[in-house]
């Protein structure tokens, strides 16, 4: 296994990639906040170290399903911030041309095959796209993003022993934030570790630092060499926290503050850079970080001259009307 | 008016099952992206047999079995289709929809759409609908009007052995998702089927029958049934053209209009039960139109009761429509109107 924290590139892009979600999402809720953004959205700051660590495992032509909190998946899995910036700010270049928003951002060029606005609802969809590379004879895997909220759901049920049954290239990714909106994750289940519900499907389960983006590349590049050998899925469960809110409606009335500042102690950037000094210079992780910056700011300067989703082409991709 | 009456290929007489079998083993023979999914539809052969052998010709990696599990089978069948695969689902009964409704409505049928055209679902999720078997009200419903209220969704109903291979054909071809609807009733029907892999167009209605006193539109068993109930009506004569919209998302209104603008009186049968139904939409269509304007009567709706299906026969019998109560109702608009 690699080592990111000795080896300069892998650093260098874990750190840009962290930064890269952090700084998107500090503008979206800055600009959500000032009321220059519509709709909803669901913020993953604290957790970037699940999708940086996570997609670093993944190869050209491989496939993830996301969440509704699914920013991070896309921007690691190397999708274009303006057309996520756009989509956001409903513009016709946005990726779905403002017919999505936050909760359905898909990136078909990066094999990310979509947020999604149902909890569990990528899981079945996950282990389908792997139904699909077994039938093509493809060395290909997918990866599910879901959140401890999605174990209860009958579709990961289905979805897991399906991928299970058949031996399919999946891993499933719990990316464990502790709360399923407010209802934590100690009162939703009756295990100790999420990682347990493998065993009554037969397969490999573990748990990891999910802020700790080593932990999560260690785990889930293992799951991946295992689902490429034809072995069959792995359920890795990353211990992550959220430190915003569920969505614009959340109160934070089910925890405590000190709770909150616990967490953020363990910022998984700033762990990451502490841990990186000795491969990077100051300069070096300075850089990445004004990196990520400069490509926000580009990213919403574009996104801001975009033409508005137009009313007058609102059907176009409709497929079943009368004539 | 059907695509499937004008293909200058052999015919033969085939059941409405075996009509099916033949358009799938047609599809996968030539298209190694379809692949089927589903209960028991390997060496069981399908609850209602429509699969058969195939596993043999085509084996048990593209005729796959799946676990009791409607939600995981629809959801992989969502997930394949979007990476490069053609997969033809089988729900055993159209009732376990309801086990699978959030793949098939929320993700199926909006993914395209919703991510602004970026992605295709070319699923096509089979299910055996309708009542008369004595299975009750679990196994029984007919749920056509759940499927196309949900945009997104293109949901076909085939009444004969040569539109269940002909729409499914096209279903498969199609590259959005659509549900196709069979009926129990009709898998052992025989009729003249093409040999070849002729296709119905979506989205287009069958004049079954012509007459000018008044348009029968029925959908599913109830086409046979108006059909029937047609012959009897021309012995009083009374004549009937009876309408078979075929695909009801897309709907195809204007051949209805049409034919009501020329007799005047529409009769709407329909197994489901009324409130809500899908001949309501037919009804409004017709309302809306300049159809109006020539009507001589009230829209007549024919519909199942709104209750569950029940399992005793004759309670059964008199759940959903029969020919006898066609005839009656259709020469009761034309005699009082």
């Amino acid at each position: 296994m690699m080592d990111l924290h000795k080896d300069a590139g892998a650093a260098t892009e874990i750190l840009r990639t962290m930064w890269t979600i952090r700084r998107f999402e500090e503008a979206v809720d800055d600009m959500f906040a000032r009321g220059l953004m519509h709709g909803t959205m669901h913020l993953s700051i604290g957790q970037e170290a699940v999708p940086a660590g996570a997609c670093h495992a993944l190869a050209e032509g491989d496939y993830i399903t996301s969440t509704h909190r699914g920013h991070g998946h896309c921007i690691a899995r190397g999708a274009r911030l303006d057309a996520m910036m756009a989509e956001l700010l409903a513009k016709e270049t946005g990726y779905c041309r403002g017919r999505g928003g936050s909760m359905h951002i898909a990136d078909v060029a990066t094999g990310n095959l979509g947020a999604n606005g149902i909890v569990a609802g990528g899981v079945p969809i996950a282990a389908g796209a792997g139904l699909a590379i077994r039938l093509r004879g493809q060395d290909r895997v997918a990866v599910s993003f879901f959140g401890d909220g999605a174990v209860n759901e009958g579709a990961w049920h289905e979805g897991v022993n399906l991928a299970a049954i058949w031996d399919l290239p999946v891993v499933f990714v719990c990316e464990n934030n502790q709360y399923g909106m407010s209802m934590s994750v100690g009162k939703a289940a009756k295990v100790e570790r999420l990682a347990e519900r493998a065993a009554a499907y037969g397969i490999p389960g573990s748990t990891v630092d999910g802020n700790d983006p080593q932990a999560v590349y260690d785990a889930v590049a293992e799951a991946v060499h295992r689902a490429r050998a034809g072995l069959g899925p792995s359920l890795v469960e990353a211990l992550t926290y959220r430190w915003k809110g569920h969505s614009k409606s959340d109160k934070n009335l089910y925890r405590t503050r000190e709770e909150i500042e616990g967490w953020r102690e363990r910022d998984p950037i700033t762990r990451f850079e502490r841990a990186v000094a000795g491969t990077l210079t100051d300069s070096e992780i300075a850089g990445c970080r004004e990196q990520a910056r400069d490509r926000v700011r580009a990213a919403i300067r574009t996104a801001h001259a975009a033409p508005d989703a137009e009313a007058a082409t609102l059907t176009d991709a409709v497929y079943a009307r009368s004539e | 008016m059907t695509a499937v009456t004008e293909a200058a290929t052999a015919t033969r007489t085939l059941t409405y099952a075996e009509a099916v079998r033949e358009a799938l083993a047609q599809a996968m023979t030539a298209d190694e992206r379809v692949f089927l999914l589903g209960e028991d539809i390997g060496t069981y052969g399908g609850a209602f047999g429509v699969t058969g052998d195939l596993v043999h010709s085509f084996g048990a990696e593209r005729v796959r079995d799946t676990p009791i599990s409607e939600l995981g089978i629809v959801g992989a069948a969502v997930g394949a289709a979007l990476a490069g695969m053609r997969p033809v689902v089988e729900i055993q009964f159209s009732d376990f929809t309801a086990q699978a409704m959030d793949q098939i409505a929320n993700q199926a049928a909006k993914i395209h759409f919703m991510l602004g055209g970026a992605a295709n679902v070319p699923l096509v999720l089979r299910a055996p609908g309708g009542s008369g078997t004595g299975a009750a009200a679990q196994h029984s419903q007919s749920l056509e009007a759940w499927f196309a209220h949900v945009p997104g969704l293109k949901v076909v109903m085939p009444s004969t052995p040569a539109d269940a291979k002909a729409l499914l054909l096209a279903a498969i071809d199609d590259p959005n998702p659509v549900v196709v609807l069979e009926h129990k009733l009709l898998y052992k029907e025989r009729g003249p089927v093409p040999e070849a892999g002729t296709r119905a167009r979506l989205g287009e209605t069958a004049v079954r029958r012509t007459g000018e006193d008044l348009t029968i539109v029925a959908t599913g068993v109830m086409v046979s049934r108006a059909l029937e109930a047609a012959d009897q009506l021309a012995g009083q004569g009374i004549q009937a053209s009876v309408l078979d919209p075929r695909t009801l998302s897309p709907l195809d209104d204007g051949t209805i209009v049409n034919s009501v603008v020329t007799t005047g009186r529409a009769l709407l049968v329909q197994e489901a039960p009324k409130t809500a139904g899908f001949m309501a939409e037919v009804a409004a269509r017709i309302g809306e139109s300049r159809a109006f304007g020539h009507l001589r009567a009230p829209i007549g709706r024919l519909c199942g009761l709104d209750v569950p299906i029940p399992y005793a026969p004759q309670l059964e019998r008199a759940a959903v429509p029969q020919v006898a109560d066609i005839v009656r109702e259709a020469g009761e608009l034309v005699r009082r109107w």
